[in-house]
C-alpha cells in the first residue's frame, strides 16, 4: 500500500530485534564469522600433505554426486544400453573408490594427530558416522546395479540384515526402496553430516600439534 | 589448555576457494582418466529364464524343495516365515525373530502352486493342481519328497529321467512350471504385486530372488567370479575390479573361527561390527585410546617442520 495513512513511520533500528529468528543469525555469525568459515590464513603447522586428504574427500564427493546427477537424470538401466552411460557409471564407480580411498588416509591422519583434542570431539564424531553412512550409501550403490552383481550381493547381504532383525525393515530384496535411500535419504543424510564435519573444522580451527615436553611443564 | 584456544603463533596465508577448486579438478581428471582406462563392469543379471534354460535339473531340484518345505527360503524363519526353530541369535538374543514376519513368503504357494494357477487353458495342469491342493499335507509332503529324492538320484539330475514312481501330480506340476520357467512368464509372475494380486508396477524382488538363491546356480556362478562368502566375496566385484574394500574388516570375520563355523554367524558379526563401530565414533570418549596416538609418534612425522622449528 501506498500513500498517507496518518501511522508514525517505522523506526530504523530500535535495538536488537527479538525474534527467534534474529537471534539464530546472531548466534550463527558469532559461531561461525566470516573470517572463520572462508579465512585468508591458517596455522603455520598445517603444512603436510596429509590436511590435502580432507579437501580431496569433498572434491571426490563432488563428483559422486555430479556423475550420480547424470544417471539419476536417464534413469537406472541406462548404462546397461549405452556406452555413453557405461562411461558415466564407470565415472561414479571411479569417484566412489577416489573417495573411500582419499576419506580413509585423512581418517588415519585424524587419528594419529588425535584430532579431537581441544572440544574437537563433535568434529570427529561427525566425521566417523560420515564414514559409516558412506559405507551405506555405496552398498545401496551396488544394490541398485541392476545386474549379476546386484543380485548376489542382495541375496548375500539378506542374512546379516535378517539376523539381526533390521530385514523386515531395510530389505536388500526389494529394488524400490534400496533405488530411494541411495538416491536420496542417504545421499542428503551424509551430505547433511559432511556440512557439520566441515562446520565444526572452521569453527574450532585445525588442531594443533602435541604439545612438546618443555611446553608441558610449567 | 591451548589445544582449545585460538590459535596465535606464526601464520600463512591460506585461499580456501583456491585449495578446493584445485582438488576438484585433480579428483576430475584422475575420475575420467580411470574410468576411460578401466571402464566398470556390468554382468548381466541371471533371470529365471535363463536359469531354467541352463540347469534345468537345479531349478526343478529347488521348485520341489519349495513345494516340500524343505528349500532354504521355507525353513529361513524371519521376516519370510516362523518356521520353528529357525533363526539367528546374538548370544541369548534372538534378535531374527524379534525382527518379525514382515515379509511373508508361502514358498509352496508363492513360488510353485499360485504361478501354475495363472496358467491359462491347460485343463491337464488344473486337474493336477486341484488334486494338490485337495490332498492332505502329509500325502503332500510324501509326494513331493519322494520326487526330489528321486529327481537326486535320476542321471545327471535330469527331470525327464526320474524313475516311475508314486508322486501323486508333481512331476506334471514341475514340468509345468520348468515350462513356464523357461519361456520367461515366472519372472514377472513372481514379482511382488504382479498379476496375482492384480498390480502392474513392481520394484520388489524378495520373492524371486529367494527363489534363485535357493538353488545352485546362481551360486555356482558366483564363486567362479571368487565372490563366496569364504572367498572375501563382499569386498571383491565380478572380473578384476576394485569392489568394496572399505568392507574388509566385516567380511574378515566370515573367513575365521568362530565365525566361519557358527550356525549364527551372520549375528555374531554383526553384533561384533556394531560394537566397534561404536568405539570407533567414540574415540575421543575412550580412556587409553584416546591418548594413543600421542605414544604411536606419527604426529612427529607430520607436524616435522613445526617441532624443528
Amino acid at each position: 500500500m501506498s500513500g498517507s495513512t496518518g501511522a508514525a513511520p517505522v523506526s530504523e533500528s530500535a535495538g536488537p530485534s527479538r525474534s527467534w529468528t534474529a537471534f539464530v543469525r546472531r548466534r550463527a555469525v558469532a559461531a561461525l564469522p566470516p573470517d572463520k568459515l572462508l579465512p585468508d590464513r591458517q596455522p603455520a603447522y598445517v603444512a603436510s600433505w596429509i590436511y590435502v586428504f580432507g579437501v580431496l574427500t569433498i572434491a571426490a564427493f563432488i563428483v559422486v554426486l555430479a556423475s550420480g546427477t547424470v544417471i539419476a537424470l536417464e534413469g537406472p538401466q541406462w548404462y546397461h544400453r549405452s556406452s555413453v552411460g557405461l562411461f558415466v557409471n564407470s565415472l561414479h564407480l571411479w569417484s566412489v573408490e577416489l573417495f573411500f580411498f582419499f576419506m580413509v588416509i585423512h581418517l588415519w591422519g585424524t587419528f594419529f594427530m588425535a584430532a579431537w583434542r581441544g572440544r574437537r570431539a563433535l568434529t570427529w564424531v561427525l566425521g566417523a558416522v560420515a564414514f559409516l553412512a558412506s559405507v551405506g550409501a555405496a552398498f545401496t550403490g551396488y544394490l541398485v546395479q541392476t545386474n549379476f552383481d546386484s543380485q548376489w550381493i542382495a541375496t548375500q547381504a539378506k542374512d546379516g540384515l535378517n539376523s539381526v532383525g533390521i530385514g523386515a525393515w531395510f530389505n536388500v530384496l526389494d529394488l524400490g526402496q534400496m533405488l530411494l535411500f541411495h538416491v536420496l535419504l542417504l545421499p542428503v543424510a551424509l551430505a547433511a553430516l559432511i556440512a557439520g564435519h566441515l562446520i565444526m573444522v572452521r569453527r574450532r580451527g585445525v588442531v594443533p600439534p602435541f604439545p612438546t615436553e618443555d611446553q608441558v611443564s610449567p | 589448555m591451548t589445544e582449545t584456544k585460538e590459535w596465535t603463533g606464526p601464520t600463512r596465508e591460506f585461499d580456501v576457494v583456491k585449495e578446493f577448486l584445485i582438488a576438484l579438478v585433480v579428483v576430475s581428471v584422475l575420475t575420467l582418466a580411470l574410468a576411460w582406462l578401466f571402464s566398470s563392469p556390468d554382468d548381466r543379471p541371471i533371470t529365471l529364464a535363463r536359469w531354467a534354460k541352463a540347469a534345468p535339473g537345479d531349478f526343478v531340484a529347488t521348485a520341489v524343495t519349495e513345494l516340500d518345505g524343505t528349500s532354504g527360503t521355507a525353513t529361513y524363519g524371519p521376516p519370510y516365515n516362523s518356521f520353528p526353530g529357525a533363526g539367528q541369535k546374538l548370544g541369548p538374543l534372538p534378535l531374527q525373530r524379534w525382527g518379525g514376519v514382515r515379509a511373508r513368503v508361502d514358498t509352496a504357494h508363492d513360488l510353485v502352486v499360485g504361478p501354475l494357477g495363472e496358467v491359462p487353458a491347460d485343463p491337464q495342469l488344473h486337474a493336477a493342481l486341484a488334486e494338490w491342493t485337495s490332498a492332505p499335507a502329509a500325502v503332500q509332503t510324501r509326494w513331493a519328497t519322494a520326487y526330489s529324492d528321486a529327481l537326486a538320484k535320476a542321471p545327471d539330475g535330469n527331470p525327464a529321467k526320474v524313475a516311475a514312481g508314486d508322486y501323486g501330480p508333481v512331476p506334471l506340476m514341475m514340468t509345468r512350471l520348468l515350462r513356464l520357467g523357461q519361456t520367461g512368464a515366472l519372472d514377472g509372475l513372481l514379482l511382488a504385486g504382479a498379476a496375482s494380486q492384480g498390480t502392474f508396477y513392481a520394484t520388489d524382488y524378495t520373492t524371486p530372488l529367494l527363489f534363485l538363491a535357493d538353488g545352485t546356480y546362481l551360486e555356482d556362478a558366483a564363486r567362479a567370479q571368487h565372490l563366496g562368502g569364504d572367498q572375501w566375496g563382499m569386498t571383491n566385484e565380478t572380473g578384476s575390479w576394485p569392489g568394496q574394500a572399505w568392507l574388509w574388516l566385516y567380511t574378515f570375520w566370515y573367513q575365521i573361527k568362530p565365525f566361519s563355523t557358527s550356525g549364527n554367524a551372520d549375528a555374531l558379526v554383526w553384533g561384533l561390527m556394531a560394537v566397534l563401530s561404536v568405539v570407533f565414533v567414540c574415540v575421543p570418549f575412550i580412556p587409553g585410546l584416546r591418548s594413543l596416538p600421542r605414544h604411536l609418534g606419527v604426529h612427529r612425522l607430520i607436524w616435522r617442520q613445526h617441532y624443528r622449528g
